[in-house]
C-alpha cells in the first residue's frame, strides 16, 4: 500500500512564504575577499532541484563564480574558519550544530570555526530558518564544502613538496606527509593564497559512524556571553543617537484609521510622529517618552464585526474557501464501503484553539539608514524575506538594504516576517536617526501571528480483532502538515479545507502536526479501547513502518507501559508519530485530583529517532522543550478573542508553561547512525497532546477531544 | 524632570536625569546602557528583568527610579568579579541551561537571590521560588539543575 502522506506537499507548505528575490546583485571574486580576508575558500553550488528551494537560489556571483551559491567556506592565514551560511540562531543551537559538522569535516578543533549566519550582506541567500531543514540540509552542504577545502589544503602542500596529494594525510588542522615526517599547518598553507574554488553539492562525506567531533555533546557556542549579559539581542544593539520607536495600534483587527490628532505628541520634546497611510509611528528619545507620545495622539478609528472565540469553530466549518489551491487530498481504496461494512464504527470531532508563539523577545528591529542606503538588526527566522520585504516597502534596490540577525530570543516558527522591520525603518526615515523598536508583550499577542485554529473530523472503522479498515480524516484550516497517517489502511479519504482565517495565523513549531496528531493518536485510543485492546498494542497491530515501531517500543519499556495504577486519579497514556523525517513516542502519566479539579502531567518519557545525532546534548535540550511547550498547547494556552480584539495579551492573562507544571521527563534518543541527520526542533511536540488526553481519559474516563483540554481544570 | 537622581549599580554610582516614575528597567538599558537585563512582559510576570534592590529579588520593569534611588543595585553584568564568573553563571553553562538564552539573565539574577534565602535550597523550593521566571524555550529541568549544582559549589567553596 502505497504511503498517503507522501502525496502532501512536505512542510514549508500554505503558510510559508516562497517568494525568490526579484533583483540580484552581481558580486566579483574580489569582493568575495574583500569580506573574508585572504587565504582559501570553497563556495558551495547547489544545482538546480531541491535543494536549491532551501539555499543558494538565484543569487548572482559574477562571471567567474556560479548562480547558485548555498554555502561558503573560508580558512584565513591565521588558520581561522570562518563559515557563512544564511541560517540563523535562535535557540535551536544550530550555531553550535553546524560548527562541529564543519569541525569535524575539515579536520580542525571545534573552537576554531566560526560561525557567520544570517547577515544579507555576507551570507548566501537562504529562505529561512524553518521547517527543521538546517540539519537535513544545511549540515551535509557545509560538510561538503569542508571536504572540498581539506582536498585543496592537501593539494597546496602537495604543490608546495611536489608530491602527489594522495599519500598525504590531513588531520588536526594540518596537512602531514607520513612518508617524510614532514607537515605543514593549515594556516602556513593558506598564508598568501587568494584561492576560492567552487564546488557542487554532491560530493561524498564523512559517514556518522567516523565522526569526531560531531555525535559528541558539545556545549552552545558563546555560551559566556549569554549567561553574563553581554550577548546582544537586537534590542540591546543601541547606537549613538539612537531613538526609540512605537507604533500607534489600532483597537481592532481590520480596523480603518478615520483621523489622527497628533499635535500634542508633534510639541513633546525630541518627538517624531510619523503618518503614511494607515501606519502612524513615533519616534522619541527613550521607551517612556515614545510611550507617552503614543498616548497623546487621538486617533479615530473605524471597526467592523468579526467572529469571536465562542464561535470559532463553527465559522471554521462554515467557511471553506471553495476549490482553494491549497486544499490537499488524498483517496485510496472504498473508504464509504469499508465504513459501511465495518464491526466497529467511530466518528469524532477534534479541535484545536489559535496560540500564540510567546517568544520571550517579542518582535524586535533596529534600523539605520545612511546615504539611502537601510541597515536593519532584527531578530527572524527570514533575514532574505525581511530584506525583500524592506526593498519592497522602500522602493529600494536589494543591494540598498542589509538585514542583520543577532542570535535570537527564540522564534518557534513565529518570526517569519518583517513588520518589526518595516516599521522601525519607516519610523527611522522620518526621524532621520537610528530607530530600535521592540514590541511590547500586548503587542507580541495581538499583533504577532497565531498558530491555527482548526477542527478536525474523523472517521474509522476496525475489526473485531483490532485491524484497521477505513479511515477518513478531514481538517479545516489548521493545516496539513502531518495530516496523512502513519498506520497501514487500506480504505482511506484525507483532506485538508483551507480557511479565510478570522485571525492572522502562520507557522508554529511543527505546524498542523500538532493539531492532526493530537486527533488521530487520541481516536487511535479511542479505537483500541472499542476493541478492547491494549493501546500500544493495537497501534504496533496496525503499524510496518519499523521507525516508528521501534519508536513506540522504546518509550514503552524506558515508561515501564502499560504503568500500574497505585492511587486514584492516576493514569497513563500514550501518541506518537512521524513528522519533518523524524519519529517520536512520547507516554504520560496525569495525575488528576478530583477535588481541586487540577490536573498534573507527572511524567514523560519521549523515545525520539532521527537519525544519525549530530549533538546529544542539544537534541535532549531541544525534545524536553518540545514537551514543555507541548504541555502549553495541550493543557491551557489559547488565545481569547472577541470581535477583532485579544482579551488575554498578557503573560499574567495567557497561560504559558511555568516551573510548577513541568513533569519527571525521560528522553531516550535512538542514534541510528546509519541514516541521515534530520532536524530535531519540531517533531518531537507532536506526541505530548495525545499521550496527556489519553493518560486523562485513562485516569478518568473523560474523553477530551478539545485543545487547550482543561484551562481550567477537570470536574470529573 | 526636577533634580537628577543618584542610583549605584553594580557598585557604580550614576546620576540620572529622568522621569522619576520611570521603570528601573528603562533606566538601565537606555540611560546607562546595561541591556542584560531584560524587558519581557512589561508587568512582572515573566521575570526577565530581575534585578537586586538592597539585595532583595525584583522585577525592574516594576521598580520606579525614586523607588531605587539611593539604593544598592545588581544587574547580570554585576555578578561576574575579576574575570570570574557567579557560580550560578557558571552553573548555567555547565548546566547547559538555556536554548535561546534570553531568561537567562533573569533566571541568574533569580536564582542568586534564591541561595541567598536557601542555600541548600529543596528541589521544591527551586521550583517555588522560580514560578515567576518563564522560559519560553522549556530550559526549565536543566535551569533547576544549575541552581542545585551552584548550591552545591558554594556550599563547598563556603569555609
Amino acid at each position: 500500500m502505497s504511503e498517503p502522506r507522501d502525496t502532501f506537499v512536505p512542510e514549508p507548505e500554505r503558510f510559508e512564504f516562497t517568494a525568490a528575490p526579484v533583483h540580484h546583485f552581481d558580486w566579483t571574486r574580489r569582493d568575495f575577499f574583500k569580506i573574508t580576508g585572504s587565504g582559501v575558500a570553497v563556495i558551495l553550488a547547489v544545482p538546480r532541484g531541491a535543494d536549491a528551494q532551501e539555499s543558494g537560489r538565484g543569487r548572482e556571483f559574477g562571471h567567474a563564480l556560479p548562480q547558485e551559491i548555498s554555502a561558503w567556506l573560508h580558512i584565513g592565514e591565521d588558520g581561522a574558519v570562518t563559515v557563512f551560511t544564511g541560517k540563523v540562531e535562535v535557540g535551536q543551537n544550530i550555531r553550535t550544530s553546524l560548527a562541529q559538522s564543519v569541525a569535524d569535516e575539515l579536520r580542525v578543533p571545534f573552537e576554531s570555526v566560526r560561525m557567520v549566519m544570517g547577515d544579507t550582506a555576507r551570507t548566501p541567500w537562504d529562505m529561512g530558518t524553518f521547517g527543521s531543514r538546517s540539519t537535513p540540509t544545511m549540515a551535509p552542504q557545509l560538510r561538503r564544502a569542508a571536504s572540498a577545502l581539506r582536498d585543496l589544503l592537501v593539494e597546496l602542500a602537495a604543490k608546495r613538496w611536489n608530491l602527489p596529494p594522495g599519500g598525504l594525510k590531513a588531520n588536526a588542522a594540518r596537512v602531514a606527509d607520513p612518508a617524510s615526517g614532514r607537515s605543514a599547518t593549515y594556516a602556513e598553507l593558506a598564508s598568501g593564497q587568494k584561492l576560492a574554488q567552487t564546488i557542487p553539492a554532491e560530493d561524498p562525506v564523512t559517514p556518522a559512524s567516523q565522526w569526531t567531533v560531531a555525535g559528541q555533546p558539545l556545549p552552545k557556542v558563546d555560551g559566556r556571553a549569554f549567561v553574563t549579559g553581554r550577548h546582544q539581542y537586537t534590542p540591546d544593539i543601541r547606537p549613538e543617537g539612537v531613538l526609540c520607536g512605537k507604533v500607534l495600534r489600532a483597537p481592532a483587527f481590520g480596523a480603518t484609521l478615520v483621523s489622527l490628532d497628533s499635535r500634542e505628541a508633534q510639541a513633546m520634546p525630541g518627538v517624531t510622529v510619523v503618518r503614511d497611510g494607515e501606519f502612524v509611528g513615533v519616534a522619541a528619545p527613550r521607551w517612556r517618552d515614545a510611550e507617552r507620545a503614543l498616548a497623546a495622539l487621538r486617533a479615530e478609528w473605524k471597526t467592523m464585526p468579526q467572529p469571536s472565540r465562542s464561535e470559532i469553530f463553527t465559522y471554521l466549518k462554515n467557511n471553506v474557501e471553495p476549490g482553494g489551491e491549497r486544499n490537499a487530498r488524498r483517496e485510496t481504496g472504498s473508504v464509504d464501503s469499508a465504513l459501511a461494512a465495518a464491526p466497529h464504527l467511530l466518528a469524532e470531532t477534534y479541535t484545536v484553539a489559535y496560540i500564540a508563539h510567546a517568544p520571550l523577545e517579542p518582535r524586535a528591529a533596529l534600523a539605520e539608514w545612511k546615504d539611502g542606503s537601510l541597515t536593519v538588526w532584527t531578530g527572524s527566522q527570514r533575514p532574505f524575506a525581511v530584506r525583500d520585504e524592506l526593498a519592497a516597502a522602500f522602493h529600494l534596490a536589494e543591494d540598498r538594504v542589509r538585514v542583520i540577525v543577532p542570535d535570537t530570543g527564540s522564534a518557534y516558527g513565529g518570526k517569519h516576517t518583517g513588520e518589526a522591520a518595516v516599521e522601525a525603518a519607516r519610523i527611522a526615515r522620518a526621524a532621520n536617526r537610528p530607530v530600535s523598536l521592540l514590541w511590547t508583550r500586548e503587542e507580541e499577542f495581538t499583533w504577532a501571528y497565531f498558530r491555527p485554529a482548526g477542527v478536525i473530523e474523523v472517521k474509522s472503522a476496525v475489526t473485531q480483532d483490532g485491524r484497521l479498515l477505513a479511515w477518513e480524516f478531514h481538517n479545516y484550516n489548521s493545516g496539513a502538515a502531518g495530516i496523512g497517517t502513519p498506520y497501514a489502511v487500506e480504505n482511506q479519504r484525507i483532506e485538508y479545507h483551507p480557511v479565510r482565517s478570522p485571525l492572522r495565523q502562520g507557522s508554529y513549531r511543527a505546524l498542523a502536526a500538532t493539531a492532526n496528531h493530537f486527533a488521530r493518536e487520541s481516536h487511535m485510543d479511542e479505537l483500541a479501547r472499542a476493541v478492547g485492546m491494549d493501546p500500544l498494542e493495537f497501534r504496533l497491530k496496525n503499524l510496518t513502518d519499523e521507525r516508528l515501531r521501534a519508536a513506540f517500543q522504546a518509550a514503552a519499556k524506558a515508561f515501564g507501559w502499560p504503568g500500574k495504577k497505585e492511587r486514584p486519579g492516576q493514569g497513563f497514556g500514550l501518541g506518537g508519530g512521524v513528522e519533518k523525517a523524524g519519529y517520536v513516542a512520547t507516554c504520560a502519566e496525569v495525575r488528576v485530583d478530583r477535588a481541586s479539579a487540577e490536573v498534573r502531567v507527572a511524567r514523560v518519557v519521549t523515545a525520539f529517532e532521527c537519525g544519525a545525532i549530530v549533538n546529544p546534548d542539544g537534541l535532549r535540550n531541544q525534545v524536553m522543550g518540545a514537551n514543555i511547550m507541548g504541555l502549553g498547547g495541550a493543557l491551557f494556552e489559547a488565545v481569547e478573542f472577541e470581535n477583532g480584539r485579544v482579551t488575554n495579551p498578557r503573560f499574567s492573562e495567557y497561560r504559558v508553561p511555568r516551573f510548577q507544571d513541568v513533569p519527571r521527563m525521560d528522553v531516550v534518543l535512538l542514534d541510528r547512525k546509519d541514516l541521515p541527520s534530520a532536524g530535531a526542533g519540531e517533531c518531537p511536540i507532536v506526541g505530548l497532546a495525545p499521550a496527556v488526553a489519553n493518560a486523562i481519559f485513562d485516569a478518568t474516563g473523560a474523553r477530551l477531544r478539545a485543545l487547550p483540554m482543561v484551562p481550567n481544570g477537570l470536574k470529573v | 524632570m526636577g533634580e537628577p537622581l543618584q542610583i549605584q549599580v553594580n557598585g557604580t554610582r550614576h546620576s540620572v536625569a529622568a522621569d522619576p516614575e520611570t521603570p528601573l528597567l528603562w533606566v538601565l538599558r537606555e540611560d546607562l546602557g546595561l541591556t542584560g537585563t531584560k524587558y519581557g512582559c512589561g508587568e512582572g510576570a515573566c521575570g526577565a528583568c530581575s534585578v537586586l534592590v538592597g539585595g532583595n529579588l525584583r522585577r525592574s520593569c516594576q521598580v520606579p527610579l525614586r523607588a531605587a534611588a539611593g539604593k544598592a543595585i545588581t544587574t547580570i553584568e554585576g555578578l561576574e568579579q575579576n574575570g570570574r564568573l557567579h557560580p550560578v553563571q557558571q552553573a548555567f553553562l555547565d548546566a547547559g541551561a538555556f536554548q535561546c538564552a534570553c531568561c537567562t539573565s533573569g533566571m541568574i539574577v533569580s536564582g542568586v537571590a534564591l541561595l541567598g534565602q536557601f542555600p541548600s535550597p529543596s528541589p521544591q523550593q527551586i521550583t517555588q521560588f522560580l514560578q515567576g521566571n518563564i522560559c519560553r524555550c522549556g530550559t526549565y529541568p536543566r535551569i533547576a539543575d544549575a541552581i542545585a549544582r551552584a548550591a552545591e559549589a558554594m556550599r563547598k567553596a563556603r569555609p
